[in-house]
């Protein structure tokens, strides 16, 4: 025996080596799947940070308006009516002709112009119906540039490039730089992009709008979801018979859960707009397609949050003489309330991304107006983002950049809340 | 909005109603104290504005539900013959259209004639018939109600039982909605599915190499060309949903395998939630990267060896969207290697088998039903993907293998079909719902074989 | 305590139950494993408590002792499998054949092959009968060719007394066999790599008494080639099938001494407790 066991040692000992480069071979292979993981979370958040970082500053141009009343063609007129439809583009562009006395042929004076955003005459509007007294005064005001400004001042755009493959000819160039050589140039925090709607001048547009849109968008789904889905939990969890039916209950939602987004939006085209006849574009309906969606999710956490209430609290109550309902209401309800609401954030952050069913149901409109009420036309942030990402201007990418940034944002503080919240709930166990 | 006010007095006579009902309670005549009732008041404050609020809110939404159907056929019965001589059922339809836009001073598509003018009144006034007798139903279901609750409080009366059977109804009805949910699904998809087969033949819906739904349109000869034969947006699908399993398979098996078998402590709790923040960014977001980041960086590299890229190519598509299926995989996986017994590693251990032997030998073949779960949940996924691939894999239905050519996928026909302006009597938008039909029995089938196995996998081990 | 210790001696053992070093001889002449001051923690338990004890050549050697006394976690220590638990941490010398197991340069896979183990509950690998014997010779590469692993496969089977009844069905499941039938599998498949020193950790807790019955026959057989540790919970087990019995309690090796001594006439008080059934 002795002399086999000898063998057999030797045996194993000959194959030692082969097989511990085979180990570190493995090893290093789940070590590389990691990091490639982990270099793709690294190259997104680099990729977008780094393209989106520049929109939340918008260049803006100092101009020496002087508010004359001839100017602006009102006479001696200060009623609203006719302060909102004075012409306030004749400003700016006194302004730039002061600036620029040299350029006097049209072509030249129409580019001049181009500089300052279309949007400046609205801002001196607000600034004079606030304040009617600026008529007749001189200011300096800090209006935004055009975007093809914005992108050569933040040098996103290739001055050495030939001028005929630049949207900005020399000759522009050229002013931006005698402008920035006075310090009439500068980059101010972006408000815009926070507070308007959705708008074709990329230096207009904001996602305000979008905000809005899925903050009812959500409210709609949470109204409906929570408690529906808290509801189906209890009723599976605590009162369903198990027969056929509470099966297939189960099985419908597991699958629920798979199904790809895209159907639900299907089923919101044909249930609640054709069917019912709701209004398309509407959070109302983005909220009712989300619900459907969340569903399976809430439902899925709140019978664990259930489950994971002991069975002794249940009869303690009940050897008290507390009904069932009040045994659920009363005692358990509150002690799986924190996983509840974990999985509805979870669910709510979902619905937050979505974007595939919502196309569907018509949310992929252009929205220049900040939406009122759930059954307003609009967009959300993550349709605003691929509306964005087709436009082909370059200052529309940045944006779409830093709107991803702002989605991103709010997904990671609910997914914090969530965590925070599961986190205090384990240690309260 | 009318119907929006009357839901929110209605709530807000319930809740006098609850108040009332509970005081009655504490103060019904002969009661010395209120020990002697058998539900606490509370109960029959419930009780009370269940009885005042519930027969109302269910007349009314029945109400609402019926009243835009009578009144449009009452409409059209009035109509006068001119207007509607010689229309097809789709343009009475947008005959009604417009007389309600103008009864609500909207613009309209077509001329205003006096009669549409006349028609227009005539709906208003119907309008304001059917929200006066509707607002006096409920005022008097609410009185009814509010009365029968209020004598039906006694010592006696069972208010908690009766409020908890309510209670459970609604519980139940709660727990229907998912299945409501996918009856609704199926229905309204395979509704207009059939309306689309019988436009377009079944046949060559699934065996036609062909896919062009515009020129179908343009001709004005609904589906002779052909042009609505699905296999290349099949064959689109397939390409992508391969390369983006080849591309999250392996590494987030490799990475579960890591992080459960090899991982220190520390390792474990860093960099698994930031594997887990993949799996929480929004498709948008990855459709983005691969259109604007991934693309470009194809292209010019496969410049560089020579070769022609398309600009939106499967493979930039199906790359990311393997990225986005990596966590899901992962977790997935981790969840099935970590229900293998520690007696099965600990039997291979113990006859001095390496962490590599045992982990491919032994954890793999144990785990592998589960895992083959996971990958299933994963393609059902990939396939169902739509973002990423609307935003990257273009529009063009090439019938191809080809990694670096341009294809579509039924997701992306779906989204092109029905975004804009839609027309429910052509093939092109009854296309999207038969694809629709597709898409949902491929990955409900790949879903319930999933779940099935896994079901099963984790039973043997329990 | 220093008057305690002088009652101990006035009245002679066994009457107190104090630890005051391990009863009995713990070295005998040329042993294949010795253990010397072996330690072990957990985190922050300590579980065993400077245990020595040496194990002969062919003979069986069973640990015997109340739930929780360290038994098992002394037998794990003997071929390292504590190394897969991470808070564990073991001290003191243990070694086979002079070679020191916990040396840091020795590579536990060949002393795995030299130390098998069975475990508590069958734990067969969802494979066929014969790939669960085939699978050590197959990592170790100690086959050449298909005819000899199928030599090693038959053999093992033989002395695991199961050829009989699964030599018709080696390519069905190892899962599908009976409890017992499934243990004598494992200890087939561990003897399939020919170890010197096979451990046993209750192998028939989980099994009726006929299936015990057969593998206590079996552990008489193999004591022929190979030297066995056996823990137990069943003190007739000891005494049917061990030569020599360790009694554990509470971390320490409280008497070691020939099978018949400790069942007759233990020497220490906490021995003769258990023995009697007054706790355990």
């Amino acid at each position: 025996m002795s002399n086999s066991t000898q063998t057999t040692i030797e045996k194993v000992n000959a194959t030692l080596e082969r097989r511990y480069a085979k180990e570190r071979r493995f090893r290093k292979m789940g070590i590389a799947a990691i990091a490639i993981g982990l270099l793709f979370v690294v190259l997104l958040f680099v990729s977008i940070i780094s393209k989106g970082h520049s929109a939340f500053w918008q260049t803006h141009i100092k101009l020496d308006i002087e508010f004359s009343a001839e100017l602006l063609d009102i006479g001696d007129r200060r009623d609203i009516e006719t302060l909102s439809t004075a012409n306030y583009a004749a400003l700016t562009k006194a302004s730039l002709k002061a600036i620029f006395p040299e350029v006097d042929q049209r072509k030249g004076r129409r580019m001049l112009y181009k500089m300052i955003s279309i949007g400046a005459p609205y801002l001196l509007r607000e600034m004079v119906i606030n304040d009617p007294t600026l008529i007749g005064s001189h200011q300096t005001v800090w209006l935004p540039a055009d975007d093809d400004i914005d992108m050569l001042v933040k040098e996103q755009t290739d001055r050495n490039l030939p001028e005929s493959s630049r949207r900005l000819n020399d000759k522009v160039i050229g002013w931006v730089d005698q402008l920035m050589a006075r310090g009439a140039v500068e980059k101010l925090f972006n408000t815009t992009f926070f507070t308007a709607g959705d708008s074709r001048e990329p230096e207009l547009a904001g996602i305000g709008g979008a905000i809005t849109g899925s903050l009812y968008t959500l409210l709609v789904a949470l109204l409906l979801a929570f408690p529906i889905g808290v509801a189906t939990a209890i009723y599976l969890e605590e009162f369903a018979p198990t027969n056929r039916w509470t099966d297939m209950i189960e099985v419908n939602i597991n699958n629920l859960a798979a199904v790809p987004s895209i159907v639900f939006g299907l089923l919101g085209l044909a249930l609640f707009i054709n069917l019912a006849g709701l209004p398309r574009s509407a959070p109302l309906v983005g909220g009712l397609v989300l619900t459907l969606m969340t569903l399976p999710t809430i439902i899925i956490a709140s019978r664990a949050a259930l489950k994971s209430v002991p069975p002794s609290i249940r009869e303690a109550a009940m050897g008290i003489g507390a009904s069932k309902m009040q045994t659920i209401f009363h005692h358990v309800l509150p002690l799986a309330m924190p996983g509840m609401l974990t999985g509805t954030i979870i669910g709510m952050a979902q619905a937050l991304g979505e974007t595939a069913p919502l196309l569907m149901i018509g949310m992929v409109a252009f929205v220049v107006d900040i939406p009122g009420g759930p059954l307003d036309p609009s967009t959300v942030l993550p349709v605003q983002i691929f509306l964005w990402a087709d436009s082909p201007e370059r200052a529309f990418l940045e944006r779409t950049s830093a709107a991803i940034m702002v989605l991103l944002a709010f997904l990671i503080f609910m997914n914090l809340i969530a965590v925070l919240l599961r986190k205090r709930f384990e240690q309260q166990r | 909005m009318q119907s929006t006010t009357l839901i929110l007095i209605l709530l807000a006579v319930m809740a006098v109603a609850f108040q009332l009902g509970r005081r009655r309670a504490f103060n019904l005549p002969g009661l010395s104290s209120i020990r002697e009732l058998h539900s606490l008041p509370i109960y029959h404050g419930f009780y009370a504005a269940i009885w005042c609020g519930i027969p109302a809110l269910l007349a009314l939404a029945l109400w609402s539900s019926f009243q835009t159907p009578i009144i449009s056929q009452l409409l059209m019965n009035n109509l006068p013959a001119t207007l509607t001589a010689g229309l097809s059922e789709a343009e009475l339809g947008l005959l009604l259209n417009d007389i309600r836009n103008l009864a609500a001073g909207n613009i309209t598509s077509g001329d205003i004639s006096d009669e549409l003018v006349t028609a227009a009144d005539h709906y208003n006034h119907l309008q304001q018939v059917g929200f006066s007798s509707q607002t006096g139903v409920v005022f008097i279901l609410t009185l009814l109600g509010a009365t029968l609750g209020w004598r039906f409080i006694s010592p006696e009366l069972r208010a908690r039982n009766k409020v908890e059977r309510l209670l459970r109804w609604l519980l139940l009805i709660s727990s229907t909605i998912a299945i409501l949910c996918t009856a609704g699904i199926i229905f309204s998809v395979l509704f207009e599915s059939v309306r689309f087969f019988e436009m377009i033949p079944l046949t060559d819906f699934i065996f036609g190499l062909q896919w062009s739904p515009q020129i179908a349109i343009r001709a004005d000869q609904v589906g002779s060309s052909g042009a609505f034969g699905a296999i290349p947006l099949f064959t689109g699908t397939l390409l992508i949903s391969l390369i983006a399993m080849l591309v999250a398979v392996p590494i987030g098996l490799m990475a579960a395998i890591y992080l459960s078998e090899y991982a220190s402590p520390q390792l474990r709790t860093y960099a698994k939630p930031l594997l887990e923040i993949l799996a929480g960014i929004p498709t948008v977001v990855y459709g983005f990267f691969a259109a604007l980041t991934v693309a470009p960086m194809i292209r010019n590299s496969a410049a560089q060896f020579g070769v022609d890229a398309s600009s939106e190519s499967a493979l930039a598509a199906g790359l990311v969207m393997g990225v986005m299926l990596i966590p899901f995989i992962s977790s997935l996986s981790d969840d099935v290697i970590n229900a293998v017994p520690q007696a099965m590693r600990d039997a291979s251990y113990g006859l001095g088998a390496t962490r590599s032997e045992t982990i491919l030998q032994v954890v793999i073949p144990a785990a592998l039903p589960g895992i083959v779960g996971s990958i299933l949940l994963a393609a059902s996924r990939a396939i169902g993907e739509t973002m990423i691939v609307v935003m990257a894999a273009g529009l063009s239905a090439n019938l191809t293998a080809n990694p670096l050519d341009s294809v579509t996928t039924v997701t992306v026909q779906i989204v092109t079909l029905l975004v804009g302006d839609q027309e429910f009597d052509s093939p092109k938008t009854l296309a999207a719902f038969a694809l629709g039909l597709l898409l949902f029995l491929i990955t409900l089938v790949l879903n319930v074989v999933a779940l099935r196995v896994v079901r099963k996998y984790r039973e043997a081990y329990e | 305590m220093l008057a305690m210790n002088n009652l101990i001696e006035e009245r002679q053992q066994p009457v107190s139950t104090e630890f005051t070093g391990t009863v009995g001889d713990i070295s005998i002449s040329n042993p294949r494993m010795t253990t010397r001051n072996v330690d072990v923690h957990y985190g922050d338990k300590h579980a065993i408590m400077d245990v020595s004890l040496d194990i002969g050549r062919h003979e069986v050697l069973s640990l015997i002792g109340p739930s929780g006394c360290g038994k098992s976690t002394f037998l794990r220590c003997l071929n390292r499998m504590n190394d897969t638990i991470d808070i564990c941490r073991v001290t003191g010398q243990i070694k086979l054949d002079d070679q020191d197991i916990y040396d840091k340069n020795l590579d536990v896979v060949p002393l795995r092959a030299q130390v098998g183990m069975v475990f508590q509950k069958p734990n067969p690998f969802p494979k066929s009968i014969y790939d669960n014997i085939a699978y050590g010779p197959r990592i170790h590469g100690l086959a050449e060719d298909q005819t000899e692993l199928d030599g090693i496969v038959e053999g093992s089977l033989h002395r695991a007394g199961l050829w009989d009844e699964v030599k018709d069905r080696l390519h069905q499941p190892g899962t599908g066999l009976s409890g017992g039938q499934q243990q004598r599998l494992c200890i087939a498949r561990t003897i399939a790599v020919s170890p010197e020193v096979i451990l046993m950790d209750e192998p028939c807790s989980a099994l009726d008494p006929i299936a015990t019955a057969k593998i206590e026959a079996l552990i008489d057989e193999l004591r022929q080639n190979f030297t066995i540790v056996i823990v137990t919970h069943s003190m007739q087990q000891a005494a049917r099938v061990s030569q020599r019995t360790a009694y554990f309690h509470l971390g320490r090796l409280i008497e070691v001494g020939q099978t018949e001594d400790i069942f007759t006439n233990p020497q220490h008080k906490l021995t003769e407790d258990y023995i009697t059934g007054r706790f355990g």
